[in-house]
């Protein structure tokens, strides 16, 4: 039976020595939404996420991404997630064209449709025209569309963006925060996205999490959480209201 | 599989497009030009005057030109090769984020550093290919030699032998640059190491020996004189260099029926048994270096495999 659920996690938890990074969490991602997972720096975002690919084994508790356990299942669950990393790096002295078929290579795409699909994911994210340049040569914005298209060209189930939006300009932010909308409406692409610009986030995800200190104090749709903690029910409410309410709470 | 494959593959076209690479080749090219190239006057001289060797071609990699021969530089400078291709392979990755987007592929994550490594030991044995070529090229012009199947053998051990001690440094290289995350500290230590274990062991070798068994003074007993050497020379294996050189002149030389250096002979025995003695085999000579050898390749394989264990444990997130 498929669940639901593309991501799933019951009572996970990661220490480093004494200290804990993620404490208990438990929460579900479903299939074909979009998920803002905020909190502030250190909040364990990110430990989290790499628990969810498999790249940390977790202290205890169980994550189940895309019906499969990531620590047993590393490279099949590796295959169905897309991962954009914080900072995501890109060797300077290679063309576009040859980063991306890189990724694709590691993918096992096949030679035969590897142009094909690199053709795609260029043009999905725009960035068709720029493929004689170096990826060195390129601004933060059109590397983190390379870095979407890395991520798109293994046509994943699950998207995780870790931070996507930092350090763009405006102009640049709100082009990358359409284009994971659009994913999402036309492909029915599930989207996992943390961030720190919460107008953002508001604007494209259906329900959020909120982490401090390791904990999970605050998850469910916008609205559930505009009338749990501002009692507002007509819809008119900001995420950044929600957000600091919660953080003040604790 | 598919990993490995492409890690490797992206490796491999990163060494032989990088400066480094280039840079290195050419020194290295350059000296065995020269090293091979006095080699080969000395032995046309000879040749035509003495006609004494046996094996003429071996002679173009055994005969100090003028300060060394090509045997010898390579053990001198060979880690050299192996420290500038790894020293920052794993680190440099991490500090430019590249190394999360691997591992975040569907691979398993010791197709990196497998990948790594192996395209390491592919760029050495091209390197030290084409050099025996040139001067096997070298040996034709020059000097009029055709080395035989026999030398052409000895040759190939030769290869083999230094694969494994350069891939040594090559896995020291590579786990300090898994170990430390500045470029800058990976690179002094495989450095410091380098010459720690090449020329230091040697002398610390000597002074352990002279102290325990003093040969300077006046009437030494000639079992002192053994025990120092046999110290001097045991301490000495520590040293990869030295454990790598006595393996390989021998082997390159079939002449000599021993690793050891140390040979008490008078001037007219030598003459004597030079002019009684056969050329070992090349059978015989593989077992009298067969220690030699196998802690050689030993070490390189432990030293991946100490590479390996740190690289999985280790937290991905830098």
């Amino acid at each position: 039976m498929e669940p639901a659920a593309i991501i799933e996690t019951r009572n996970l938890t990661k220490q480093y020595g004494t200290q804990t990074a993620v404490r208990d969490l438990s929460f579900q991602v479903e299939d074909g939404e979009v998920f803002g997972f905020l909190g502030p720096n250190g909040a364990g975002k990110t430990t989290t996420i790499l628990m969810l690919l498999g790249l940390t084994r977790p202290s205890s508790g169980t994550a189940t991404v895309c019906g499969l356990d990531p620590l047993r299942n590393s490279r099949n669950v590796k295959s169905l997630v897309g991962y954009l990393p914080e900072n995501m790096g890109f060797y300077s002295d290679l063309t576009p064209l040859q980063s991306l078929d890189y990724v694709a290579e590691l993918n096992g795409i096949p030679r035969e449709i590897r142009s094909e699909r690199i053709q795609k994911s260029l043009e999905t994210v725009g960035l068709s025209e720029q493929i004689r340049k170096k990826v060195g040569a390129f601004s933060r914005g059109m590397r983190q569309r390379l870095g979407i298209a890395e991520v798109l060209i293994k046509e994943p189930r699950l998207m995780i963006l870790d931070e996507p939006t930092l350090g763009l300009d405006p102009e640049g932010a709100s082009q990358l925060i359409e284009l994971i909308q659009s994913l999402n409406r036309e492909r029915k692409m599930t989207v996992l996205v943390s961030s720190h610009n919460l107008s953002q986030v508001q604007k494209i995800s259906q329900r959020v999490g909120i982490m401090v200190k390791g904990h999970m104090i605050a998850k469910g749709s916008l609205e559930s959480l505009a009338k749990e903690s501002l009692g507002i029910e007509d819809g008119h409410y900001s995420l950044e209201d929600i957000y600091m309410k919660y953080f003040k709470e604790v | 599989m598919t990993g490995l494959c492409a890690v490797f593959r992206k490796e491999l076209s990163d060494h032989f497009s990088s400066y480094r690479f280039v840079i290195l080749f050419a020194l290295i090219a350059m000296i065995s030009f020269i090293t091979s190239y006095m080699a080969g006057m000395q032995l046309r001289d000879n040749l035509e005057t003495l006609s004494k060797t046996k094996f003429p071609y071996l002679m173009l990699f055994s005969t100090p030109g003028a300060v060394f021969s090509m045997v010898q530089f390579v053990a001198f400078f060979g880690p050299l090769i192996g420290l500038v291709l790894g020293f920052d392979s794993i680190n440099r990755e991490r500090a430019h984020g590249t190394l999360i987007k691997i591992v975040s592929q569907p691979i398993f994550r010791d197709a990196v550093i497998n990948g790594k490594f192996l395209a390491g030991v592919v760029t050495i044995l091209v390197m030290l290919l084409a050099i025996v070529l040139v001067i096997t090229g070298f040996g034709l012009s020059i000097v009029g030699v055709v080395p035989t199947f026999e030398e052409i053998w000895r040759i190939v051990a030769y290869l083999v032998m230094s694969i494994f001690y350069i891939s040594l440094w090559l896995g020291v290289s590579i786990f300090f640059s898994i170990a430390f995350r500045s470029i800058a500290t990976s690179a002094l230590a495989s450095v410091a190491l380098w010459i720690f274990l090449s020329f230091f062991v040697t002398l610390g070798a000597e002074a352990v020996a002279n102290s325990v068994a003093p040969v300077e003074k006046q009437d030494v007993q000639a079992e002192t004189i053994m025990r120092n050497a046999r110290i001097k020379e045991g301490l000495s294996l520590l040293s990869p260099m030295v454990l790598y050189s006595e393996a390989t002149t021998t082997i390159i030389d079939p002449m000599r029926k021993t690793t050891s250096t140390m040979l008490f002979m008078t001037p007219l025995e030598q003459i004597l048994s030079s002019r009684f003695q056969n050329p070992l085999s090349l059978s015989q000579s593989l077992i009298v270096v067969f220690p030699h050898v196998t802690v050689l390749i030993a070490l390189t394989l432990i030293c991946f495999a100490i590479s390996y264990v740190v690289f999985m444990l280790q937290e991905i997130r830098s």
